[in-house]
């Protein structure tokens, strides 16, 4: 049973002697309640492929499934449909919007969904004391720290209960620390069932995944299944303590 | 020396870069200069005509009507008159001429000229037996010309001249036209009805007082206010289009900066980092704007030079007074005012360039958007094309206030026009009459008309650059934010109609600010005009204005909305 499916996905950019393939022929299969882990070097493709699985990007060929329906046969309403409904992004940059405070950048989402504004306020609010930020729910972005933004931005990625989190690079803004509160919050996601796919071209990150997927040169390159959620504790103790 | 051809060279090489830029600058400063230049060239030029005619045709100081010549006489030996003519008996006559029948008030004259209002002869020759002049007004209405047959009360005339006359206000600002024939061809048409006697006075500025204490007795500048009405129109509508054209142009232009100032910074950033001083900087970026300015004062003094006559034409019925024409001060006020509009599209990214350190105007800081609690926590209650385009417009409340005042201002002209034209198109139809040329336009209101159709475009193409504008530099300037709206699940639809409404919410209040604006500005505008009578306005046709800007406004703005919008969202989240 899988909840994202990619079949021969392939992305190119120019043509001719410019042409780059930035995702040539990619399989990949996400079972529910999993986390995996995309690595590989800068430029290798990391970032189209996310696009791509979260509709943001067509494809130039191939197939991507979400539970079941058709990604890359889909009108653009269509794609927001399926964006507001199934999915959650997180960005490398946060992407806040400035002028909202952490509260009405989580509940975002939900009023472009249309929920009504009080019921989209109560779930922000459960959020952000989710993520531990219930103190700076009525901080703008540029009075929080990296880490706390990039809470933020997980805790709108939810608002929706996607079925999927895409996360491109959300550590890569980070100091260590926060890094670590980042990460920490990314394992009690998993432990609840969240299926997570993360970008990252740190491998001590991946290692907190069930599976880690290494790409080069737009293709994969190979697949570690890591050893359940054991695994990802040690590793992450380890990156506290380096 | 070598200095001044790198400044030549770097504000030349960033002008060419930025070309739509620079051209759109130069389209809103020369509006500008076009209607100052024009606005110059005509004034004071309205009274010059009836001057002129005066002068030419001995014209009266002032003229008295009468039932009958016993009457008037011994006007000629009352203080003040140092001379007269006439009195000279006219009657109401019905004037036939290829079928058209008109009334005309016509007048037995001498055949030798008297003292006072000679009118003069432009087509053919004077009065003789059997031979009428017409006022050439009147003439022009009716397409005459000497030689041609016509009946004045069945009885049967040539054309013998046409003439101009200071002596009665032509036609057909005063009604019935005037005819002129010998005493004796007019006692052959019937019993005159009434006498007129043209006097002079030792001191014409005292006409209206002598006007005053005399029954039946007109003033000369009484009727020359009428007989140069329409300039006097003419004059107040190109000084209020002219002022508002003036503004929207700082409007487009403050728009135009505003939406590269984080661009211009950073440019002077880069001049800074490369080691050049910020006075140079400064320096670069004036050449640039004043260049533009000079091009701009070239392409409005020759436009306004061309224009001005086609705009500015007196009463067929008086004696031109010259072209209006250009001095060299007016000259250099259009330039004076051209560089300080564009001067003002300097100081402040020279300044601010200048200031701000070289690393950090290097990497660009962009704007903070403004945060407006109570309007974010509004639109979270209303749909989402409203919500979006609440949040997009409270970011930058200087541009909503500044679109909506160029709106406002443009709806407001644009609702004067309707109210003139109104005015006087209704004012025409209850003119027409037996004393009515049938079938000939009105020059008066006519060319008033054409004056206001003219600046209404050039308000109106203005008004559409400054729309564009803002609504490319909104789009622009939220780019993010809708990429972000459309990542996060907001539809193509949802966020190109928040746009559309982030630019109709300011246009909608604009609409309903210019209509009363805009009544407003008429009612001053004719005052200071100093046009009589009462106002017709088509009051009924104005709330029509409201959604005819919204749809001009949503049509216009569509263009830049949906180039913005169509750039990929991964793209523009990538970007950082
Ligand atoms: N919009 C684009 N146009 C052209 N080339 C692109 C575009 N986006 C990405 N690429 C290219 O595709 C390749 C993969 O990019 P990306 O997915 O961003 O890599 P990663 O996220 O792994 O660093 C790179 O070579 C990049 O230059
Ligand atoms: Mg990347």
């Amino acid at each position: 049973m899988t909840v994202l499916r990619a079949v021969r996905l392939r992305k190119e950019y120019g043509r001719d002697a410019g042409l780059v393939r930035a995702v040539d022929e990619v399989d990949l299969e996400v079972r529910p309640g999993e986390t995996v882990a995309v690595v590989g070097p800068s430029g290798c493709g990391k970032s189209t492929l996310l696009h791509l699985l979260g509709g943001l990007e067509r494809p130039t060929g191939g197939e991507v499934h979400l539970d079941g329906r058709r990604l890359d046969r889909m009108s653009e309403t269509q794609l927001s449909g399926v964006r507001r409904k199934s999915l959650g992004f997180v960005f490398q940059a946060f992407h806040l919007v400035d002028e909202l405070t952490a509260r009405e950048n989580v509940e975002l989402p939900a009023l472009l969904a249309g929920v009504p504004s009080r019921t989209a306020r109560r779930r922000a609010s459960a959020l952000l004391e989710r993520v531990g930020l219930a103190d700076r729910a009525g901080h703008l972005p540029a009075a929080l720290s990296g880490g706390q933004r990039q809470r933020v931005a997980v805790a709108r990625a939810l608002i929706g209960r996607p079925l999927v989190v895409l996360a491109d690079e959300p550590t890569g803004n980070l100091d260590s620390a926060a890094t670590a509160a980042v990460l920490r919050l990314f394992g009690s996601l998993r432990a609840e069932g969240q299926t997570l796919v993360i970008v990252t071209h740190d491998s001590r990150i991946a290692a907190t995944a069930d599976r880690v997927i290494t790409m080069r040169d737009g293709a994969l390159a190979g697949e570690t299944r890591l050893n359940g959620g054991g695994g990802g504790l040690g590793a992450l103790a380890g990156l506290e303590s380096s | 020396m070598s200095m001044l051809t790198l400044v030549a060279r770097l504000a030349r090489r960033d002008l060419r870069h930025r070309r739509a830029e620079a051209f759109l600058l130069l389209i809103a400063i020369a509006a500008t200069t076009t209607t100052l230049t024009l606005g110059l060239a005509v004034r004071g030029v309205a009274d010059r005509p009836w001057d002129r005619t005066r002068a030419a045709t001995a014209g009266p100081d002032a003229v008295a009507t009468g039932d009958r010549a016993a009457s008037l006489t011994p006007l000629a030996h009352a203080p003040g008159v140092t001379a007269s003519a006439g009195p000279y008996p006219a009657l109401s006559a019905a004037l036939g001429v290829r079928g058209i029948r008109v009334d005309a008030s016509v007048q037995g004259r001498d055949t030798a000229p008297g003292a006072v209002d000679r009118p003069e002869v432009t087509a053919g020759s004077w009065a003789r037996r059997g031979g009428a002049v017409i006022e050439r007004a009147f003439a022009g209405a009716l397409r005459v010309r000497p030689g041609e047959k016509i009946t004045i009360s069945g009885h049967r005339f040539r054309v013998a001249g046409i003439a101009v006359s200071a002596g009665r206000v032509p036609y057909p600002s005063s009604t019935p036209g005037l005819i002129w024939v010998t005493r004796a061809d007019l006692r052959r048409i019937g019993a005159p009805t009434s006498q007129v006697m043209p006097l002079r006075l030792a001191d014409p500025a005292a006409a209206p007082a002598f006007a005053a204490a005399h029954r039946g007795v007109r003033s000369w500048q009484d009727m020359g206010a009428y007989a140069t009405a329409e300039l006097h129109l003419v004059d107040s509508a190109l000084l209020t289009g002219t002022w508002a054209l003036a503004l929207l142009g700082v409007a487009c232009v403050a728009v135009l900066v505003g939406g590269r100032l984080a661009d211009q910074t950073r440019r002077v950033g880069l001049l800074k980092a490369v080691g050049a001083s910020p006075r140079f900087v400064a320096v670069v970026l004036l050449a640039e704007h004043v260049l533009l300015a000079l091009a701009a004062t070239a392409v409005g003094l020759l436009a306004g030079r061309a224009a001005a006559p086609l705009l500015v034409r007196p009463s067929s019925g008086l004696l031109p007074a010259g072209s209006p024409h250009l001095t060299v001060a007016s000259a250099l006020v259009v330039a004076l005012v051209a560089v300080a509009v564009a001067g003002a599209a300097t100081v402040y990214p020279a300044i601010r360039g200048a200031r701000t350190s070289t690393v950090r105007a290097l990497s660009g800081p962009t704007r903070a958007p403004r945060r407006s609690p109570w309007l974010i926590a509004l639109s979270a209650r209303l749909p989402v094309p409203f919500l979006l385009g609440v949040r997009v417009a409270a970011r930058r409340p200087r541009r909503v206030i500044l679109a909506t005042a160029s709106l406002a201002l443009t709806v407001a002209m644009v609702v004067a026009a309707i109210a003139l034209h109104g005015d006087i198109a209704r004012k025409d139809a209850r003119l027409a009459g037996p004393g009515f040329v049938p079938g000939a336009d009105n020059p008066v209101t006519e060319q008033v008309s054409q004056v206001v159709l003219a600046l209404t475009v050039a308000l109106l193409a203005l008004a559409a650059v400054n729309a564009v504008l803002i609504a490319w530099a909104t789009s622009l300037d939220t780019q993010r934010f809708t990429s972000l709206a459309r990542a996060l699940g907001a539809t193509p639809r949802q966020v190109t109609a928040g746009l559309s409404a982030a630019q109709l919410l300011p246009a909608l209040g604009a609409s309903l600010l210019g209509v009363p604006l805009g009544l407003a500005v008429y009612y001053a505008a004719r005052t200071a005009g100093g046009a009589a009578g009462s106002i017709l306005i088509p009051y009924a046709r104005l709330p029509l204005v409201v959604p005819g800007t919204l749809l001009v406004v949503a049509a216009l703005t569509a263009l830049p909305i949906r180039v913005v919008c169509r750039r990929p969202v991964a793209r523009v989240l990538a970007a950082d």
